[in-house]
């Protein structure tokens, strides 16, 4: 079975919600929008204070060329544009509305009718994804159509889909994989369009095998999507840990994956499109996995972007006591909260609650040489090597040692038996570095 | 409920990995051999395996808790391993307070000084064995015959080990063949029923404690396989060329306590290089120094010799021979 040569570990797969269907969140009585989510530059609003809006109507553009649109979620009034803590732990804007009924914009198609016809052709499809907000949905929240826009003497070859949710107890892409698995092949086909390419592939670990038996039968109708699975190794999700595990090629450090003609989306984004292109509807929510050890109930949700997460937390049952360490995303890449006062967003695929005992870090101890970061390391570096270079403040080597081909996976601070903070210290120096760098291309 | 959350940066889970873990995990392995080394050479291998591992241990946690006041960690087991190896080193009947001068000189000058596990250049039990071969030549190479001894703690009826025999007799002009008949059977030398250091003598229980490391994932087979091979190859040419002066390789690999150096010493992930491509490296050049210094060198045996020596080279191992980077061959 297919997978990627170099390092992975394999943690504890944990996938406590993946048999439990996607619920639907209630609405909450105001909903917080941040202005920055997604990769590059905020959106700009285009409301005031006091304005009604309906749910699905634009409330914020993206001017920049990596800038995305932003939609309500709901209906209501326009409390203020404020700064709000957000999960990055900063204060940043966000259009706070509060919520009156559930009223959507005409245009958009509610039924839950399959419309399996493509009458778009790829400019308009590229300017629908543009105008309708979605990003990718993995985590990177990049706008989706700046992936659609092949650059100049690059060509396309493979569109490929990330189904892979390696990261331990997460399943919001399961669950869509499963629920929503003719929307997705249309996404799909509708992203194969935009790109111009004959052949896009499928590539999901073999924890899911449901999926996979489910997608591989819808697929059969649809020409030149093919469904693969792969051997169970983290970080597969990673996009050239995929592309290397499902056509056998490396995309060279410091390119992107059209450098090997291929373009990589996630399910969500995929299924995303479909929505946007065929139900004229913008990506105003997305699933999220509420999970965790503790949690009496691991479940997924359909949540409407710019909802508390205690809101959702509550409605999901799920603060249990004794919760030491909140985490956005999974446990490998996400991001410890300080607080759950802040709001759903794009990029949000799931929370992991963790108990008080889990959520220490193990002591640290001295290298004692032995090489586990380095068989484990994807990218092939040697974490230790660039920890230490990065302690003692040697940037310049830790350029050389490619500190910046490091794509922050953690698979080298899991495996380290000193307990040693590896990645701490490799984050550091990679601030450093491209500091370093961008100095340089001051001069 | 709280809101006070412990925030740190990824990744949040942990492998089920630690050094403790590894380290009793060699330690494991390392009873085969010695239960041998307890059947051949009964009491003086017990008492010399039990004061070396309490002194390494002793003196571990006296520097970490009163020189260097730190966590004393002589729990992880690395002390204990140093311990085994010392006295795998030595013949069963050394005086005790020599076993305890060479503990002192593999944990607190070799290990501890450097800044303990982790930092040391050189494998210690290696560091001990050399300076107790160098300081007590004569004791150190009086080796106790199997299974006659294993009453006598000290005052053993010692004879020279096979390799001390062959080497004695070509220097003196016999041949090989003639020599034969004083060294002991292959099978005697696999499973150990020779004079010799307490753990070098068994082959077949060093290899079992191997391939249980290497089960474990504790070692991977770079460093053994391509030590033993080159100490095949070497000797094997050498014996095509001349069989009267040269014994052939099976000899070798069985004898000297390669199989313990190659196997248990050379491993030490502490002193050997990081890379795949490295460890390569490392074992040929312990292979080739082990044969240079066996045929040509003034030892009869050149295991030790031949890993530190390497260990110096590490280091620079360590620059020339990185691993396989992503996105490199696609260029
Ligand atoms: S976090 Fe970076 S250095 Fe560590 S294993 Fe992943 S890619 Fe390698
Ligand atoms: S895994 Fe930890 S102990 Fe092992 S070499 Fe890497 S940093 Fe050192």
């Amino acid at each position: 079975m297919k997978t990627f040569n170099l390092g992975g570990v394999h943690p504890e797969e944990n996938k406590l919600s993946g048999n439990s269907p996607i619920k639907v969140c209630s609405i909450p009585t105001t909903v917080s929008i941040p202005l920055a989510q997604n990769l590059g530059a905020a959106s700009v609003p285009i409301v005031a204070k006091g304005e009604k809006v309906k749910v699905g109507q634009l409330i914020a553009k993206g001017e920049a060329f990596i800038s995305s649109n932003i939609h309500s979620s709901v209906s209501g009034t326009v409390l203020k544009i404020d700064d709000i803590m957000d999960a990055s732990g900063y204060r940043k804007k966000a259009i706070i509305i509060n919520v009156e009924g559930d009223e959507w914009l005409e245009e958009i198609d509610r039924s839950a009718d399959i419309k399996r016809e493509i009458s778009y052709n790829k400019g308009e499809i590229v300017s629908i994804v543009k105008d309708s907000g979605v990003v990718g949905l993995g985590g990177a929240t990049f706008p989706t159509q700046v992936k659609l826009m092949v650059p100049e003497g690059k060509k396309a070859e493979y569109l490929i889909i990330n189904g892979v949710e390696c990261e331990p107890y997460l399943t919001s892409d399961h669950r869509l994989m499963l629920e929503k698995g003719e929307e997705l092949l249309i996404g799909i086909s509708i992203l194969m369009k935009a790109l111009d390419v004959s052949k896009a592939l499928i590539g999901i670990e073999n924890n899911k095998q449901d999926a996979i038996a489910n997608l591989k039968k819808l697929a059969v109708n649809y020409k030149g999507i093919e469904v693969h699975e792969l051997q169970v190794k983290y970080p597969q999700g990673g996009e050239k840990q995929l592309i290397k595990a499902l056509i056998n090629r490396e995309v060279p450090s410091g390119k992107l994956p059209i450098e090997v003609g291929c373009v990589v989306n996630n399910v969500g984004t995929a299924f995303a499109v479909y929505e946007a292109v065929q139900k004229k509807k913008p990506l105003i929510e997305r699933v999220v996995t509420i999970t965790g050890k503790t949690v009496k109930n691991p479940s997924n949700y359909m949540v409407r972007i710019g909802t508390p997460l205690s809101f959702l937390l509550s409605e999901a049952d799920s603060m249990p006591e004794g919760t030491g360490k909140v985490i956005n995303g999974g446990p490998m890449m996400g991001k410890a909260l300080t607080t759950l006062e802040i709001p759903v967003v794009k990029g949000m695929s799931g929370v992991v609650i963790m108990p008080e005992g889990e959520a220490k870090r193990p002591n640290a101890y001295n290298c004692i040489r032995c090489g586990k970061c380095i068989s484990a390391c994807p990218m092939g570096l040697e974490p230790y090597l660039i920890a230490l270079m990065s302690e003692q403040n040697k940037f310049e080597s830790c350029e050389g040692e490619r500190v910046m081909d490091c794509m922050e996976c953690g698979s080298c601070s899991f495996t380290c038996p000193s307990g040693r903070p590896l990645l701490d210290m490799i984050r550091v120096s990679k601030n450093k570095v491209s500091q370093i760098i961008r100095l340089r291309s001051n001069k | 409920m709280s809101n006070v959350f412990v925030v740190s940066g990824s990744p949040h889970v942990h492998g089920d990995y630690s050094v403790k873990k590894i380290m009793w995990g060699v330690v494991l392995a390392l009873v085969p051999a010695m239960l041998v080394s307890f059947w051949y050479f009964g009491i003086g291998a017990i008492s010399i395996t039990l004061v070396a591992v309490s002194s390494c241990l002793f003196f571990e946690y006296v520097i970490q808790k009163y020189f260097l006041k730190q966590e004393v960690t002589v729990s992880d087991g690395s002390a204990v391993i140093t311990g085994v190896l010392l006295a795998f080193n030595v013949p069963s009947n050394l005086p005790i307070w020599m076993m305890i001068i060479g503990s002192f000189v593999a944990i607190v000058i070799a290990k501890m000084s450097y800044g303990g596990l982790g930092k040391n250049p050189f494998n210690p039990a290696l560091i001990g064995r050399v300076f107790l071969l160098i300081a007590f030549p004569v004791d150190m190479t009086s080796w106790p015959l199997p299974i006659v001894n294993r009453t006598v703690l000290c005052d053993a009826v010692t004879g020279p080990t096979s390799l001390g025999i062959l080497k004695e007799g070509i220097s003196k002009g016999e041949s090989v063949s003639t020599l034969a008949s004083n060294l002991p059977a292959y099978t005697d030398l696999f499973i150990g029923n020779m004079g010799g250091s307490l753990g070098e003598v068994s082959a077949i229980a060093l290899i079992i404690g191997g391939l249980y490391m290497l089960f474990k994932k504790i070692i991977t087979w770079h460093i053994p396989v391509s030590y033993i091979l080159t100490v095949f190859v070497f000797t094997g040419i050498l014996n095509l060329v001349n069989p009267e002066i040269y014994i052939d390789p099976v000899f070798h690999l069985l004898t000297g306590g390669l199989m313990l150096g190659a196997i248990f010493m050379a491993t030490d992930m502490v002193t050997s290089p990081m890379s795949y491509k490295g460890m390569l490296v490392f074992g040929i050049g312990c292979g080739v120094l082990t044969a240079l210094i066996r045929i040509w060198g003034a030892y009869p045996e050149g295991v030790s010799f031949a890993i530190l020596i390497m260990n110096t080279t590490v280091p620079l191992i360590n620059k020339g021979f990185k691993p396989k980077q992503f996105g490199e061959v696609n260029k």
